[in-house]
């Protein structure tokens, strides 16, 4: 075993960088590596489809309204006439940001939180209680003081599209990142009396470096699940907050607002709550499944199984 | 065993570490866990010395607060000619690289998401600059100080066995060159085989880098063959203090004599004839210890002056201290007085 004299004949590889590893483990999940293609499709189909697809979402052809699907529609056009398609990129670019930067501020703040709660046990009753607070906190009349506050200053800012942007983007990761913390928190509680991270304080690691070193990567795990989770909120949430008429303007079109414009013509047009409700379950899918890749591919009990 | 008077490297006095107990709904204190209670003892350099007692008797917690693992509530700890006893975490970092410790589970004692070569080498981010080759280089050579493949550097912790966790745990502590290293239980985890590989391992060692050794086990046979003196605590307090050919020869304390007599012995012609002291009765919580000695509640040989007053550490034979009434020279005299036992208390400290 360990006692086998060291062959010098042998070549000795040299510390691998662990992102080659990571790597390596991800490409073996299928389903990971369909996500993160459907995810990079969607992400092109968005990006770049207005080159292609070159009609103005907001064009009102109002002769050409109600119709299904075609060559010169492919997804149809809605009540007033503007082609599906094309509203369904904007919307994806509107929505897509939305959530990626949503879910990113929860996750910043909500894994900021946690750490600190679960690390410094002096913070840790004033931050949990914060938590607590803003988890009793009743959404909607929040969400009324915070537009009532602060809409007109920011598009005044950042003009009207970019003010509303940042106000959901904020207002979505300020009331999202609570149960992100509480679950890091109790990671983070249950890892701090761990040996190795007794070990790194005798070595006379700083705070800083544990909780980068030892803590953050061994509570990486809920992080990824809560994130993936996090994503599909934000989306659902925005489209609720369009709903009611505290996101963006009406006639802006974002996955959410299609979706519910859409259910107004259930009846009639089902195939018209179809592509956005897909696009937005999709891409929830694809991003649970890269989630889920990554988190094994980051844990190396995991990695090369 | 030495020529000239050995060099004391670590030198413990009145070391106290007691764990505040809150309750109720204000979470005010309403007590404490006396883990380490007034212990002194001295390691010179070059020595093991083994620190012996059963689960739960503050082994563990002594070691840890030795490392200055824990803010100790009382006493000093002189490690090398500094004391250590009242330094701030931040003061203590640079004198950290001389000592280090080596803890019981492997498992739980290395990062699960870190690389063998990133785990040995943590210590050498933290205290030296080192570029990265050369910091590989010292990797490899103690890889090789303890064992271990070179082509392991690159496993995670999961795919050793426990010994060669240990080993792993072992590279990292002499990381930095220590001079003195804990030994927390180090072989408790591990299979009897690998018991003696890591020992050998760790005899190995100090004699190559001159290593001080904190041997905190409570497997007797082991302390005696790797210790060159012993330490018995029993519920927070040394209880013996001696030589290991003395203490193994001549237990004075009934405490020893006990855990002595537990050890089995190989040869069926003298366990036959060999008669055990049986201890009755639990360790009494070191939240609430007894009155007077501490061994009081399960001593054979208790006698009335022991419910009341608490032995002090003496030097029974050259090197061999004992906290006992029975081998207290004053014990006649002292029988009688039974009152004010409090006042004798205070002013007993040390050895």
């Amino acid at each position: 075993m360990t006692d086998m004299p060291v062959d010098e004949t042998e070549i000795i590889r040299p510390p691998r960088n662990q992102w080659l590893d990571v790597w390596d483990q991800f490409k073996t999940h299928k389903g990971a590596l369909m996500g993160a293609a459907f995810f990079i499709l969607i992400l092109l189909a968005v990006t770049l489809g207005p080159l292609i697809w070159s009609i103005d979402p907001t064009y009102i052809d109002i002769r050409a309204r109600n119709q299904g699907p075609s060559f010169a529609h492919p997804f149809g056009t809605d009540q007033l006439g503007r082609d599906t398609l094309a509203r369904m990129i904007a919307g994806g670019q509107v929505s897509l940001a939305v959530g990626m930067t949503a879910m990113a501020l929860a996750l910043v703040l909500g894994t900021f939180i946690g750490v600190l709660a679960g690390y410094f046990k002096r913070l840790d009753g004033a931050l949990m209680r914060m938590t607590d607070l803003f988890l009793a906190l009743p959404l909607l009349p929040l969400l009324l003081v915070i537009i009532m506050l602060f809409r007109d200053s920011l598009r005044s800012a950042f003009g009207p599209e970019g003010g509303i942007f940042i106000l959901i983007v904020g207002v979505i990761g300020i009331t999202s990142w609570m149960q992100t913390a509480r679950i890091v928190r109790g990671d983070v509680l249950a890892l701090k009396e761990r040996e190795f991270v007794l070990a790194a304080r005798s070595i006379g690691t700083p705070a800083y470096r544990m909780i980068l070193r030892h803590v953050l990567p061994n509570v990486l795990s809920p992080i990824m699940v809560s994130a993936t989770l996090g994503i599909a909120n934000a989306i659902i949430t925005e489209s609720a907050l369009s709903f009611l008429g505290l996101g963006f303007p009406s006639d802006f079109p974002t996955w959410g607002r299609l979706l519910f414009d859409s259910t107004d013509y259930l009846q009639q047009y089902p195939e018209r709550v179809l592509w956005p409700g897909l696009a937005i379950s999709l891409t929830v899918l694809s991003v649970n499944y890269i989630g889920d890749g990554l988190r094994d591919a980051l844990d190396p009990r995991i990695r090369g199984r | 065993m030495f020529d000239a008077p050995p060099k004391k490297l670590v030198e413990v006095s009145g070391l106290k570490m007691h764990f505040p107990i809150h309750a109720g709904l204000l979470q005010r204190r309403v007590g404490e866990v006396r883990a380490v209670d007034d212990v002194s003892f001295d390691i010179f350099e070059g020595e093991t010395l083994g620190l012996v007692g059963e689960s739960g008797c503050g082994k563990s917690t002594c070691g840890r607060a030795i490392l200055r693992l824990y803010d100790i509530t009382a006493g000093s700890i002189r490690i090398d000619g500094e004391e250590i006893g009242q330094t701030s975490q931040h003061a203590l970092r640079p004198r950290r690289p001389k000592m280090q410790m080596v803890f019981q589970d492997p498992q739980a004692s290395l990062n699960p998401r870190m690389s063998v070569a990133r785990i040995i080498g943590e210590p050498l981010d933290e205290h030296t600059d080192l570029s990265r080759p050369q910091k590989l280089e010292r990797i490899y050579e103690l890889m090789d100080a303890v064992g271990l493949n070179r082509n392991f550097a690159n496993r995670y912790p999961h795919e050793f066995s426990g010994g060669q966790r240990q080993r792993i745990g072992i590279a990292r502590a002499l990381a930095l060159n220590p001079k003195f290293i804990v030994c927390d239980e180090p072989i408790a985890a591990l299979d009897v085989s690998i018991q003696a590989q890591v020992v050998n391992l760790l005899e190995d060692l100090q004699d190559r880098f001159g290593l001080t050794y904190l041997f905190i086990s409570h497997d007797l046979s082991m302390v005696r063959h790797i210790a060159d003196r012993v330490a018995v605590m029993y519920l927070g307090k040394v209880a013996e203090l001696a030589p290991r050919d003395a203490l193994y020869a001549t237990p004075l304390h009934p405490y020893t004599q006990a855990l002595l007599s537990a050890v089995p012995e190989p040869d069926p012609s003298i366990e036959n004839r060999r008669t055990h002291i049986i201890l009755t009765g639990d360790v009494p919580s070191p939240a609430n210890p007894p009155q007077g000695c501490n061994f009081c509640t399960r001593c054979p040989k208790v006698m009335e002056m022991c419910h009341h007053l608490d032995p002090v550490m003496r030097e029974v034979q050259p090197g061999h201290f004992v906290a006992c009434h029975l081998h207290d020279p004053e014990h006649a005299k002292t029988a009688g007085q039974t009152a004010a036992p409090e006042a004798t208390k205070s002013i007993q400290q040390g050895d």
